[in-house]
């Protein structure tokens, strides 16, 4: 069975480790905060200023003044900390980020990331996207193995204009978890239930399957 | 105005000079943190041809997208544009012109041109549409684009204090781009919650120094969020 979103988000949480600075994009990434394993502490960073970010916020405490990068309200975590869009960045841009997660609607086997835009369709802009994948140590994209169509969005080289070039290390999809590294999408795990032959045949790029592939676990 | 005082106490003189052609860099993200009455008084002085320098363009009825309204746009560089349907239309109908820019390199562009940097590199957007007719050099055996600086005529901030000369202290995260739009203005205008007296504020509390702000306004602020979500 392909995973669902939440999965596919506790999953991805399974990557977290102990004193983490993450950046978690919208859409899947958000989820991932919901799974955060027992016994460990990461920090959100949100893009326009924020680390340390906490839940939402009651009613009584919705502040305008309050949000994160989706522009949703927010409150702060204990031992947050509050600063400006070149601060925000310097710290994305400079490497101290630890993790981020976003989603995409291509990877391929360089690593290379499309998620920003469709040409001829409307173009709404790259928001931070750009200089995360750029600036974090390490990159976890979350996305569907196929599109509803089944067209594999894991690919020998992208079609869509890039976000970024290199820059993905980990893809977690409704089917697999899987590395990139040296050209190819190497396969660590399949979704329980989910064939290798399956993750084959949905898989345009190159991909490494080597030995027994173990199912995730949760 | 006397010495280092910098309040004024109307929108006509807080915005006195603008022009057509003019740019405009404006601090916020999103409708948080944005110079709402400014922009109010942009619109009233029907200014036109404006290049307007900011992460976002507000929405439809609210923030900077009312200067989309009446067609006082040419140009707006920013990061990101889906939220507003006007900007949209005007967009497909090659009335407005648009520079989308990474967020950081957006921030950067402002920050460096207020402290007299013409240009720099960064990683951001290396490989991608955005790098097309940029100059690429390698450090260390990774690609840099280079991305040159932004200053305007106007810049418009908000803030939650200042004190009569213009230091600024921003709340929460209604900080965002308003400190760097800050700098890089020729006339910088500072719309305000609080207006106090100099000595008020911590000296090494204030965000923005007063040296970057012309003109200080006291203004009243609806402040709309986009997104209200709550949890239990």
């Amino acid at each position: 069975m392909a995973l669902s979103r939440e999965q596919v988000a506790m999953r991805v949480a399974q990557e977290l480790q102990d004193g983490y600075y993450v950046n978690l994009g919208i859409g899947i990434p958000t989820l991932v905060a919901n799974y955060v394993p027992d016994g460990i502490k990461v920090m959100l960073q949100s893009e326009n200023g924020l680390l340390g970010m906490g839940p939402y916020p009651t009613e009584d405490q919705v502040d305008a003044d309050m949000i994160n990068a989706g522009k949703e309200t927010v409150t702060a975590a204990t031992g947050a900390a509050i600063f400006n869009s070149a601060e925000s960045f310097a710290m994305i841009r400079g490497g101290h980020v630890d993790l981020t997660v976003l989603g995409a609607f291509e990877v391929d086997q360089e690593g290379n990331i499309a998620s920003w835009m469709i040409p001829k369709k409307l173009i709404k802009g790259m928001g931070g996207a750009m200089d995360l994948v750029a600036g974090a140590q390490n990159i976890i994209v979350t996305m569907t193995h196929a599109s509803k169509h089944g067209d594999s969005k894991l690919l020998e080289k992208c079609s869509l204009p890039l976000t970024g070039v290199n820059c993905v290390k980990k893809i977690v999809t409704d089917l697999a978890v899987l590395e990139v590294k040296d050209g190819a999408f190497y396969l660590l795990e399949r979704a329980p239930g989910v064939t290798v032959d399956e993750i084959i045949s949905k898989t345009a790029g190159k991909l490494i399957v080597e030995g027994d592939i173990p199912e995730m676990q949760f | 105005m006397a010495g280092f005082d910098k309040v004024v106490n109307t929108y006509a003189e807080a915005m006195a000079g603008l022009k057509d052609g003019d740019t405009i860099i404006a601090g916020g993200f999103g409708l948080c943190g944005i110079p709402e009455g400014l922009i109010a008084e942009i619109k009233r002085l029907q200014t036109k041809e404006l290049t307007v320098v900011s992460n976002n363009c507000g929405v439809d009825d609210f923030g900077l997208g009312i200067l989309l309204q009446d067609r006082q746009i040419k140009k707006i560089i920013a990061s990101y544009v889906g939220e507003n349907a006007l900007f949209e239309q005007q967009l497909l109908d090659g009335i407005i012109d648009v520079e989308l820019t990474p967020q950081g390199t957006l921030a950067e562009k402002m920050r460096a041109g207020g402290a007299g940097i013409p240009g720099f590199y960064t990683a951001t957007g290396y490989g991608t549409p955005i790098a097309e007719g940029k100059e690429v050099k390698e450090f260390n055996g990774r690609p840099y684009i280079l991305e040159e600086s932004i200053t305007g005529e106007f810049a418009i901030v908000k803030a939650w204090k200042a004190d009569r000369y213009g230091n600024l202290v921003f709340r929460h995260t209604a900080m965002n781009f308003n400190p760097m739009a800050a700098t890089a203005g020729k006339i910088t205008v500072a719309e305000v919650e609080e207006i106090v007296e100099p000595g008020e504020l911590e000296p090494s509390q204030i965000h923005t120094p007063g040296i970057y702000v012309n003109r200080v306004i006291k203004g009243d602020f609806e402040k709309r969020i986009e997104r209200v979500t709550t949890s239990k």
